[in-house]
């Protein structure tokens, strides 16, 4: 691979919740910018830019990841889900319709991030203690609503997906 | 918040890379997970002219079991070692450490080596080493050369890598049989950099303590045979040696007691375990 151009702008192609999807981004561009303003992406929230709230937070090639602390030229050639990806039919997800039953949102600004860790962290771990939700959502910061109704949402949830696999 | 201007090169090989830093690695930084350094450069803290990505070297992601030592390979993320199957035999140190370090998402991306590379006094892998006696595996364009987790860490965020030098890969020892360990850290929420890290290792009657997070690399220190008061002892004496100072996090005087506490927790510990 030849040597990127800082001033250029470069081809990147990725998958996008299903769909291929290509743009053109300068190497220091983040990936949750790249994905907002370059693609129109906008579900995918940006908050500190450090990796530290959690509000950037997308799938790539499955495991949960910071997009603020990603490149997009690093993004060629990946699987990114974002909340978008998540309902189908403009049906809400369980995890999405457990959040919405529960008021695990206020503002919303921080819920794509905790949507898209809870997706891998109940796909690895489908039977989750209230403990083990709260470490994984430890990454995930959140103002409004003090958590609590958030770890319902994700138990919540969970109990549902598990009901699913098992056809009950 | 947004990175300064720089060239970026995702090598396929390592003698590209290091083909590359043999040029250019006065002005370059590498990137392998980019957690600690993607962080660095939003906030413009580092100004790179070049970042060599080497994420898409294949032949670096491999960990292996070679001559009783756990071989990580430099593109090796901290989530590939906690789900490498022979963890938790081959090293319980790391397998009770790791879980500390930042949050899923970011050991998702996080490396082990890149952990290493970025020397934070309060980081859990840096300790690990330390305390294991592990060593670092470097290579430039002429030669390899291994460094011992002693000589590696020099200071604050710094090491003994030289500019036209990458990161290969790391080795941890593998646990000796009859050995116990532990690692307990403090910190005020759950991934935040610990205020305290303690990892121990109890053999026979031989101790060792790892503290980081205090003084600006991981202190080790060997004890043999020590129990009651004369541990006590030797952990006041470890606290104060260690020179911690105050700051917004935690006084040093907090801190010392940190090593008495949890240094005596941790011992006892890594002592249980080797019972068991």
């Amino acid at each position: 691979m030849p040597i990127l151009n800082r001033d250029a702008r470069h081809e990147v192609t990725f998958t996008l919740n299903g769909e291929t999807i290509t743009g053109h981004a300068e190497p220091r561009l983040l990936l949750s910018d790249f994905l907002r303003h370059e693609i129109g992406a906008t579900g995918t929230h940006v908050g500190c830019e450090h990796g530290i709230c959690g509000a950037c937070t997308v799938l790539i090639d499955g495991a949960a990841v910071r997009t603020c602390l990603m490149l997009a030229v690093q993004a060629g050639g990946r699987t990114i889900e974002t909340v978008e990806g998540l309902a189908t039919d403009e049906k809400f997800s369980p995890l999405q319709a457990a959040f919405h039953r529960n008021f695990a949102l206020q503002c919303g600004f921080c819920t794509p991030g905790f949507l898209m860790s809870l997706t891998e962290a109940l796909e690895r771990n489908p039977d989750p203690s209230e403990d083990e939700i709260r470490d994984a959502l430890s990454g995930n910061l959140c103002r409004c609503t003090g958590y609590q109704e958030i770890v319902d949402a994700a138990l919540e949830a969970a109990a549902e997906l598990r009901g699913k696999q098992t056809g009950t | 918040m947004k990175p300064a201007k720089f060239d970026y090169l995702a090598p396929e090989t390592v003698d590209e890379a290091t083909a590359t830093l043999a040029e250019r690695g006065d002005d370059a930084r590498v990137m392998a997970g980019g957690q600690s350094l993607m962080p660095i450069l939003n906030m413009r803290l580092a100004r790179p002219e070049l970042v060599i990505d080497i994420a898409r070297i294949g032949t670096l992601n491999d960990i292996r079991l070679k001559d009783d030592m756990i071989e990580i390979g430099a593109g090796a993320t901290q989530a590939a070692l906690m789900r490498w199957p022979d963890l938790a035999a081959m090293a319980p140190l790391l397998a009770a450490a790791l879980p500390h370090i930042g949050h899923f998402q970011t050991r998702n991306r996080g490396t082990v080596c890149g952990s290493l590379c970025h020397a934070d006094p309060s980081s859990e892998l840096p300790l690990c080493l330390a305390v294991l006696g592990g060593e670092v595996v470097l290579e430039n364009a002429r030669r390899q050369r291994t460094v011992g987790a002693a000589e590696f860490q020099t200071g604050m965020l710094s090491t003994a890598k030289e500019a036209d030098e990458l990161v290969v890969g790391a080795r941890y020892p593998v646990a000796r049989p009859g050995a116990g360990h532990a690692f307990l850290e403090m910190t005020r929420r759950r991934g935040d950099f610990a205020i305290v890290g303690l990892a121990a290792v109890a053999r026979g009657g031989k101790m060792r303590l790892g503290v980081g997070g205090i003084a600006d690399r991981p202190a080790v220190r060997d004890w043999d045979g020590l129990d009651g008061d004369a541990l006590d002892d030797a952990l006041n004496a470890f606290a104060w040696e260690l020179g911690g100072t105050d700051d917004i996090h935690a006084t040093a005087r907090y801190r010392r007691e940190m090593v008495r506490t949890l240094g005596r927790r941790a011992i006892e510990q890594a002592r249980d375990a080797c019972r068991s």
